[in-house]
């Protein structure tokens, strides 16, 4: 009983000096040498590629709804919500789902909200564009996405429907591999060609 | 297509790690492998212990029970501590009483089932010291209980079944990290971020919104979370987050990891008992099973989310509410059984808003007794209960006293077999009982007093009882009722199956080996594959079935469509 008391000691702060802290120092250190963008965050000049931003001008191309329209900070009672990572919608947990089931009233209501948000924008939403996300900050959207939304960007941007196909087919990721995973268009990325082509 | 390229590549790669992993892994449970001697041996001789130096079971369990008490209380103490340490940039607080209670129990028991938010929550000090030590410790507790009950089935008269501070060492340091350390590699190269730097705050000149972004080590975090079975992410919203799950391909590569080691332990018993036929009809009872749900549950989630369709948008992408883009509808689907399938319960989408019939192919995975493969050796040993189990139906059908590799199932077997099975089921439906029962129970579920509210609280005793630690993330965990209810789950759902598993262990090895004859019932073949899927499904099934119909059942019903 005793020795058992002494080597579950001696055996539980090897492995905390070990698996807690050598291996997670090391592997930091690891990352920083090979792998310095990824491993702070894939950050740009205006955000990280890997966080979901509000885009709530009809100028940008939108994300998925995460903090839009029903889940905007001011009325969620959920936990999605994209702008604050830290604080989504003043929700405290950090990232998360709204967690609304499959026959959820309160789901039915906000997705007939966030149509009416589209068409009000002239645009006719996909599924991606009136559910929202996993992480509650999904960065990315699909190219079907992108191009629904074209209508909309070109009215209040002056650029032409055909320029910003381009800028979308340019930017649209494979999946991995051709096939692990979807397709994708990564807003930030698109929204930053963007401005490129505005200028 | 894509999805069945997948699920190719899946194959393919587990069959590598099955085969290859599998004889790894015999080889280090016999010790034969010595590359890490030099850290090997110091260990020993700190703990005052060597190889050759084995326990009786009994002496085995009481090791295994003392160092899990004494990982909770220094888990406990460091989320308490938190304040106090360093490597704490957001300055976070202590953790509350009851929620380290919980979380302690939950990471010490291999569940990970998390009623916080990790990033604001946890220090890097407690995501580090606290949590990621678990992820390595208590896959390997786990492995080294398998590990006794396979010596029980293949020694012959023996009173001892190992020592269990050399399984452990061997396992957390042979398999657990040089896997975990290149697979961390990987998941930082595809975007997983790991730094010691605190959040980042940009402002996006483009939109004018100011974000602060939490970051951590979480990359090397991650690999170990899903190859030990563990499933606790840094972040909340765990593997959906792009910085633990950045692409597709670490997408495959988390279910591959999360998969590879269960699978591989069946070659690893039948290699270690001499018959890797044995090895493989556990394979195949698990694969078969696997299937089956991977095949319904996706799709299930190929079809559009109900109330998304009743909003007015008809579209044939799949549900897509809770589900990131990078992913899509099959891949969460795949990943969700999974991870319900072993005792990972690490999540890339919100499990909660997947429909009704794809909801309980989450559910059921887990109430089957996660034996498909199930945990990091909890899965074996589980499934070892079953095949005895199995056994003893079979030799009943056929008036023979039952075998399993030569070993006698008398009674004794029988009855610790039986009290194995059924601790998870009892303790799961009297825990969901109680909490219907009590107010404070039933202000748990998002979705309130409904068939879903209730599958919501089901889902999760359920998790917490297999050790699973997915959730139905509506319902809200982090009260005082449920961090206990919940503590006392786990914990039952954890020992209160090892133990009768490592007596069992101790009571076979004890045994001789009759030689088989004509007349010996086969457990190498199809038909005893079958007999196990049936036994499996019947005790899963038949305990469970009243309450899936109050949930899921109903919630599909209402629906009046199969899928």
């Amino acid at each position: 009983m005793l020795i058992h008391l002494r080597r579950s000691l001696v055996l539980a702060i090897i492995c905390l000096v070990v698996f807690g802290f050598l291996y997670g120092l090391a592997g930091t250190g690891v990352a920083q040498v090979l792998f310095p963008h990824q491993a702070n965050g894939s950050l740009t000049a205006n955000g990280s590629t890997l966080v979901g931003q509000n885009w709530s001008s009809p100028r940008w191309f939108h994300g998925r709804p995460d903090d839009t329209g029903p889940y905007a900070a001011s009325t969620s009672t959920g936990n999605a919500g994209g702008d604050n990572p830290l604080k989504a919608n003043g929700f405290s947990g950090g990232s998360g789902a709204t967690n609304l089931g499959p026959h959820s009233l309160t789901l039915v209501k906000n997705t007939r909200t966030l149509i009416k948000y589209w068409h009000d924008l002239g645009v006719d939403p996909t599924v991606d564009l009136v559910t929202t996300s996993g992480s509650g900050y999904d960065p990315d959207i699909s190219v079907l996405d992108a191009t629904v939304q074209i209508p909309m960007v070109a009215r209040a941007t002056g650029l032409r429907a055909s320029q910003l196909r381009t800028l979308i087919a340019t930017d649209a990721h494979a999946a991995e591999f051709g096939f692990l995973g979807s397709s994708y268009v990564n807003v930030l990325q698109l929204n930053e060609g963007l401005a490129a082509l505005e200028k | 297509m894509g999805f069945f390229l997948t699920l190719v590549l899946l194959v393919v790669t587990l069959g590598v790690a099955w085969r290859y992993l599998g004889s790894y892994m015999a080889a280090v449970f016999d010790g034969r492998v010595h590359f890490l001697g030099f850290v090997e041996r110091p260990i020993y001789r700190l703990l005052g212990t060597r190889p050759e130096q084995e326990q009786t079971w009994k002496r085995y369990a009481g090791a295994l029970i003392i160092f899990s008490a004494v990982s909770l209380a220094i888990t406990y103490a460091i989320l308490r501590w938190q304040g106090s340490l360093p490597l704490n940039p957001q300055h976070l607080g202590a953790v509350g009483s009851a929620l380290s209670f919980n979380t302690a129990v939950s990471f010490v028991t291999n569940t990970n089932w998390q009623n916080y938010g990790g990033e604001t929550t946890m220090s890097y000090f407690s995501q580090m010291g606290a949590l990621t030590v678990q992820q390595f410790v208590t896959p390997a507790v786990g492995i080294a209980a398998a590990m006794v009950l396979v010596r029980g089935l293949s020694r012959k008269s023996f009173s001892t079944v190992g020592n269990f501070w050399v399984d452990v060492t061997r396992c957390m340091f042979y398999v657990l990290l040089p896997i975990a350390f290149v697979t961390g590699i990987v998941f930082v190269a595809d975007g997983a971020v790991e730094t010691l730097a605190g959040t980042a705050t940009i402002h996006d000149v483009l939109n004018g919104v100011t974000q602060t972004i939490a970051r951590g080590p979480i990359g090397f975090m991650e690999s170990i979370k899903q190859l030990g079975t563990n499933g606790g992410g840094f972040l909340n919203a765990n593997s959906a987050t792009p910085f633990e799950n950045p692409t597709g391909f670490t997408n495959f590569l988390s279910i591959f990891l999360l998969l590879c080691i269960p699978f591989a332990l069946t070659y690893t018993f039948g290699k270690m008992v001499g018959s890797v036929r044995h090895g493989a009809a556990l394979l195949a009872a698990m694969v078969l099973l696997f299937g089956v749900w991977v095949g319904f549950t996706s799709a299930a989630e190929h079809h559009n989310n109900p109330a998304v369709a009743i909003a007015g948008v008809h579209s044939t992408v799949g549900n897509m509410e809770g589900k990131e883009v990078r992913f899509g509808d099959t891949s969460t689907a795949l990943f969700g059984v999974a991870s319900t399938q072993t005792s990972t319960g690490s999540a890339n989408g919100a499990y909660d808003s997947f429909t009704p019939v794809g909801g309980m192919g989450l559910l059921t995975g887990m109430m089957i007794g996660e034996v498909t493969p199930g945990g990091t050796g909890s899965g074996l040993y589980t499934m070892l209960v079953y095949a005895i189990i199995a056994v003893f139906i079979g030799g009943l059908m056929i008036g023979r006293t039952p075998e399993y590799l030569g070993k006698k199932i008398q009674a004794r077997e029988v009855k610790l077999a039986g009290l194995a099975a059924l601790i998870m089921p009892i303790t799961v439906l009297i825990v969901t009982a109680v909490a219907v029962s009590v107010a404070a129970g039933r202000a748990g579920p998002l979705a309130g007093l409904s068939p879903h509210g209730f599958t919501e609280i089901l889902y999760g005793l359920t998790s917490q009882g297999n050790n699973n630690g997915s959730a139905f993330g509506g319902l809200t965990g982090n009260t005082p009722f449920y961090n206990v209810i919940g503590a006392i789950t786990m914990l039952l759902g954890r020992f209160a199956i090892m133990i009768p598993c490592l007596a069992l262990g101790g009571a076979l090895a004890e045994k001789n080996v009759v030689p088989e004859s004509l007349g010996t019932f086969r457990t190498d073949n199809g038909m005893f594959v079958g007999l196990v899927v049936g036994v499996i499904l019947i005790i899963g099934g038949l305990t469970f079935f009243p309450a899936i119909s109050l949930g899921p059942v109903v919630e599909q019903l209402s629906q009046l469509k199969v899928f």
